[in-house]
């Protein structure tokens, strides 16, 4: 089981190549500044930016493939995001937020509810489900994320500068969270990250694009 | 909030504006027949067009969201020149004279039309002069006003939100209605209440294509431009039942309209 980028992704004037594979259990850091395509990089393989050549292709099955006019929608892939800025839906509370993915797969209420209760748990967040986002602090909010993406149970998980959007105080509880959260983790990871920290915590490859 | 400074010659040109706006609504409330509102009011062709108003409006405030939201869903999320074409020929009925909206929908829909005649031939349908004629014709004129109100709002979403809801699994249509709908949920209450109240004064198109037969498709509007030859007084009162309908959807709307204060 593996994902894999080789060639090039990038919009408008921006492009960049790209050629590696993750294997499950492997968290693949992309370092780099601002403009980079760090997080072009997640929005491709999540499939909101198409791919300029090459192939993406997880588990042998071909996600986006240019020249062969082969794409995949953004619903039929196995991978789940945690955006840099959240997006989690400001209308719909904590439980919600978490099972919607569950709900849009088919999954009864009933089991939707169950299941993102103990992601919920998982990342530590209970008694928060009646919520709305807007009621929530940052650590919080970016708690709700992560259980959104993991209650999905994808074979990818895409993390886009998961500590970014927060305070130094949940920043730090999160730094403890992320790397047991990752261990315990089934599929391949790729975590896009300014911070070598986050690196030497939790990656096992390193991609810099300096 | 101090207000800025207007030059005294700016605020007369001003001041004879709103006077000319005002002066005639005032005036009917002047001259209505205050002492026999009550009387009027219970006439029986009066509550038949007040009926028949409220009814035929309702519904085509109902269809024009049902039919215009998706419409400025689609509208909003392509950029193709096809559709900027027909973004134009959507909202046209909202500067087009309203008479030749009914000329235009006898056209297509009557009897000789050219879709109304096979209505006819193989359905036995007719549609002019009907009251689903009143409807047709209030929709046609009051959708592109809800069209292009919620066109402005999908626009405006956070598109983000709806990509994050696709990478869960969502299908455009399910993020349509989860997503996309209820970030825009005023704007298409705001649109409903102006497509309606569009469909209340609605007169040109309806008269054209679905005539004026009392307790069958004479609306409000309708009677009131037949009463003003006939019983002056009634057609006051009358009119006097439109703007109090037209305020009270105003008076719902104000903090929308007047968000930008």
């Amino acid at each position: 089981m593996s994902i894999s980028l080789t060639g090039s992704v990038g919009r408008g004037d921006f492009e960049r190549s790209f050629d590696f594979t993750i294997a499950d259990g492997e968290v693949l850091a992309i370092t780099g500044p601002n403009g980079s395509g760090k997080s072009t990089v997640i929005h491709t393989i999540a499939g909101l930016i198409p791919l300029r050549s090459g192939h993406v292709e997880s588990d042998g099955a071909m996600w986006d493939a240019p020249d062969s006019k082969v794409w995949v929608a953004p619903e039929n892939r196995t991978c789940a995001v945690v955006f840099q800025d959240l997006r989690l839906f400001p209308h719909m509370n904590v439980i919600s937020n978490v099972a919607y993915g569950l709900r849009a797969r088919g999954v009864n209420k009933d089991k939707a509810i169950e299941r993102s209760q103990n992601s919920l748990t998982h990342v530590g967040l209970t008694s928060f489900e009646k919520r709305l986002p807007s009621d929530l602090s940052g650590g919080e909010r970016q708690r709700v994320a992560l259980a959104r993406a993991l209650v999905m149970e994808p074979r990818v998980l895409l993390l886009d500068e998961p500590l970014s959007a927060v305070d130094s105080a949940s920043r730090s509880a999160l730094r403890e969270l992320l790397p047991e959260v990752l261990g315990s983790f089934a599929g391949a990871t790729i975590l896009v990250t300014h911070d070598l920290g986050d690196v030497e915590t939790m990656a096992t490859a390193y991609l810099s694009l300096n | 909030m101090k207000s800025q400074r207007v030059s005294p010659a700016l605020k007369i040109i001003a001041f004879i504006a709103a006077i000319f706006i005002a002066l005639p609504l005032l005036s009917i409330f002047v001259r209505v027949p205050w002492s026999d509102l009550g009387d009027m009011l219970s006439q029986k062709s009066t509550r038949d067009a007040l009926l028949i108003s409220l009814q035929t409006s309702i519904i085509a405030a109902v269809i024009s969201g049902l039919f215009g939201v998706p419409l400025a869903w689609l509208l909003s999320r392509s950029e193709s020149r096809g559709l900027s074409a027909l973004r134009v020929i959507c909202i046209t009925p909202m500067v087009l004279p309203p008479v030749v909206g009914g000329i235009a929908l006898l056209t297509a829909f009557g009897r000789q039309g050219i879709v109304g005649q096979y209505l006819y031939d193989w359905f036995n349908i007719s549609l002019p002069f009907t009251r689903t004629a009143v409807v047709m014709a209030q929709v046609f004129v009051a959708m592109p006003f809800l069209v292009l109100a919620v066109e402005a709002a999908f626009r405006q979403s956070d598109r983000g939100l709806e990509d994050a809801a696709r990478t869960m699994g969502a299908s455009p249509s399910r993020v349509f209605f989860t997503i996309a709908t209820p970030a825009a949920r005023p704007a298409i209450i705001a649109g409903l209440a102006l497509a309606w109240a569009r469909s209340l004064g609605e007169f040109g198109a309806s008269i054209t294509f679905a005539g004026s037969f009392p307790g069958r498709t004479q609306t409000l509007p309708m009677a009131v431009y037949e009463l003003v030859s006939v019983d002056y007084r009634l057609s006051l009162v009358l009119s006097l039942v439109l703007i109090f309908i037209s305020v009270a959807v105003l008076a719902a709307m104000r903090d929308r309209w007047m968000a930008g204060r």
